[in-house]
């Protein structure tokens, strides 16, 4: 995988999904109340490594979305903390009544996580590829939306999700990414991280768009063009202040993200640079169609998601 | 004119190898994909497509009076994409695209992109519903095809499956045969260990299905329980097929819990196609 990367220096690291593997694992010691669920996919959400260390507390229900929901809500409503785990698209999408009305009607402390989240899965093709996760969960009253960039911030990202009270929906890839932050990442649920400063133009991106808006701001340096570069990894609630300042303090906005232009982290920003401080704005994203086999870079070139296309987007604006 | 092609057994026989070297070809070559998947359905498609079971015409894969064959189990694909390249409907070379960028041949069946594919399948469960609508717009419209839906026993745990059986059953929908591909495995473990399906006839038969549980892989009693479907009136039909994960691989069938999802690397390619023998 190399994402479009040319300018940026950076370290491949393991797939969100593996860091977050990982970091239940480690979580499952420290809260006795933590139990998994999942729907027979285990190996690739990683969450088997949970299941290897606390086996009484591991639930696979068998390939049963509603039901997973359903049960992981019922575990939420006798005291524990529930975390569901499967494909982003099955667990959003087929279970998506389930999620309303047993978890966020009821504001059950119940955590979803997605993997496989977006186009970067590659070969197994759009029926497998949620990009329409994000637009879905931020719909649904009471959640928390997250949507870390690497390793590291999935890690911070999966005990933050178990800290807080209250349903949360981590979205987490398939494929290895670039370590944007070193070790420890800061994550503070609804605090966006500020990574590169700038005063001429603003890219706020997420997921494994992160990197390459830090790559797309390396190449309009060298046009004179400040980029100021936003990991908005929480898209709900959204920190409307970090927008409304990167509105007051830069010429426009470009937002990238690895789902549909529909209902994404683009149109909650777009909602409040609406509201605080009108402003031009691009957005990068899949747009309004399904995707195709492929490799992960192909697929991204071929719909959209690169360093170039933010650049593009980034000039364009600057220009009128 | 859609029709039934009836090739002789051992026309048969060599068929299934031919879908076997091609589903593990093209699976290698993609670097990805479900050969295991595929190689369980092998016999059954072979008897549907070319036993004489299926009713259709590859030159009008649209026809209203074919029979129609829903994949349900959609990461069967390149079993799929093997026996429609063998019917004609495609060339075989094409299976080389498979997974690759601009192939129609996409991880899953796209029924807009590939003539033959019935349903656009993937997310598990939802197949039978599928041809369930199908097999009521025959009656709708006064027509006689049959609806033939492939389901793997992993996915026999949605409950949407379930809502459609006691649908099915509680219409009589005499015109719908479901094959569950037994072949004892689901992703990440053996069935039994996961959601045991059984008593399977039992249940089928308590929501008003006509049973028969048969070997998946026997060419002779796979083309029988197809004779049966079709002479089954008033009720849908489900055949239970025993099958083995990776059948015709000893590599893949030795270890059919560490294989699901992984195609073959080159060398035990070679290995596999030895013993294919195609
Ligand atoms: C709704 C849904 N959940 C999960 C998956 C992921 N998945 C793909 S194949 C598979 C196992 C299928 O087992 P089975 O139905 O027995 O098919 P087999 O490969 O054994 O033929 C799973 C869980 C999926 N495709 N759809
Ligand atoms: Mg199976």
């Amino acid at each position: 995988m190399s994402f479009g990367i040319t300018r940026l220096k950076v370290e491949e690291g393991p797939p969100t999904r593996e860091a977050f593997g990982d970091a239940l694992a480690e979580l499952g010691g420290e809260f006795q109340d933590l139990v998994v669920l999942d729907g027979d996919v285990a190996n690739s959400t990683f969450t088997e490594r949970f299941g290897e260390r606390f086996p009484e507390r591991f639930f696979n229900v068998g390939i049963a979305e509603s039901n997973l929901i359903g049960i992981a809500a019922g575990l939420a409503g006798a005291g524990k903390i529930s975390v569901a785990a499967s494909f982003s698209t099955f667990l959003l999408s087929n279970a998506f009544d389930q999620i309303r009305m047993s978890i966020a009607f009821p504001n059950q402390n119940v955590k979803l996580v997605g993997s496989h989240a977006g186009i970067s899965i590659g070969e197994d093709g759009p029926s497998q590829m949620a990009i329409e996760d994000v637009a879905l969960a931020c719909a649904l009253p009471g959640f928390t939306v997250i949507v870390p960039a690497d390793g590291p911030s999935a890690a911070a990202a999966t005990r933050a999700m178990i800290e807080r009270d209250g349903p949360v929906f981590l979205r987490c890839g398939r494929p290895k990414v670039p370590i944007v932050y070193e070790d420890d990442a800061p994550l503070q649920v609804g605090r966006a991280n500020q990574l590169r400063a700038g005063d001429d133009v603003t890219l706020i991106a997420n997921g494994i768009m992160v990197a390459m808006a830090l790559d797309a701001a390396e190449t309009l340096a060298d046009d004179g063009i400040q980029a100021r570069v936003i990991d908005m990894h929480t898209v709900k609630p959204i920190d409307a202040e970090a927008i409304e300042r990167a509105a007051n303090e830069t010429r426009a906005l470009v937002v990238a993200e690895e789902h549909l232009a529909y209902g994404g982290m683009g149109s909650t920003v777009a909602m409040v640079v609406a509201e605080r401080k009108p402003t031009r704005m691009a957005f990068v994203d899949i747009g309004d169609t399904y995707a195709t086999s492929g490799t992960p870079d192909e697929l991204l070139v071929q719909f959209g998601l690169t360093p170039a296309a933010i650049v593009d987007a980034a000039r364009r604006l600057l220009k009128d | 004119m859609v029709q039934a092609r009836a090739e002789d057994p051992s026309a048969l026989e060599e068929i299934t190898r031919r879908l076997r070297r091609d589903i593990v070809t093209s699976t290698t070559s993609a670097g990805s994909g479900h050969p295991s998947t595929s190689l369980s359905m092998v016999e059954i498609v072979t008897v549907l497509y070319f036993g004489g079971v299926l009713r259709y015409d590859t030159s009008a894969p649209r026809d209203p009076g074919r029979d129609r064959f829903i994949l349900s189990k959609g990461h069967g694909a390149p079993g799929l994409y093997a026996v429609l390249a063998e019917a004609g409907y495609f060339s075989v070379d094409e299976l080389n695209t498979l997974r690759k960028l601009g192939s129609p041949l996409e991880g899953h069946p796209n029924m807009n992109r590939v003539p033959g594919v019935e349903a656009s399948t993937g997310s598990l469960g939802q197949g039978l519903s599928i041809g369930i609508g199908h097999a009521v717009a025959a009656r709708v419209d006064g027509r006689d095809y049959r609806v033939y839906v492939m389901q793997g026993d992993g996915e026999t745990e949605q409950g949407q499956v379930w809502e459609a059986v006691m649908y099915a059953g509680n219409h009589g929908l005499d015109n719908l045969t479901l094959i569950i591909d037994r072949n004892g495995y689901q992703q990440t473990g053996a069935v039994d260990d996961i959601q045991p399906l059984d008593p399977l006839e039992d249940k089928l038969r308590a929501f008003l299905w006509e049973v028969r549980t048969i070997d998946g892989h026997s060419l002779s009693e796979v083309a029988g329980a197809f004779d049966w479907a079709r002479s089954v009136s008033g009720s849908p039909q489900a055949i239970i097929a025993n099958t083995v994960k990776g059948k015709g691989v000893s590599l893949l069938e030795a270890t059919p819990g560490k294989f699901h999802g992984k195609p073959l690397t080159e060398g035990q390619r070679d290995d596999a196609l030895e013993e294919v023998g195609a």
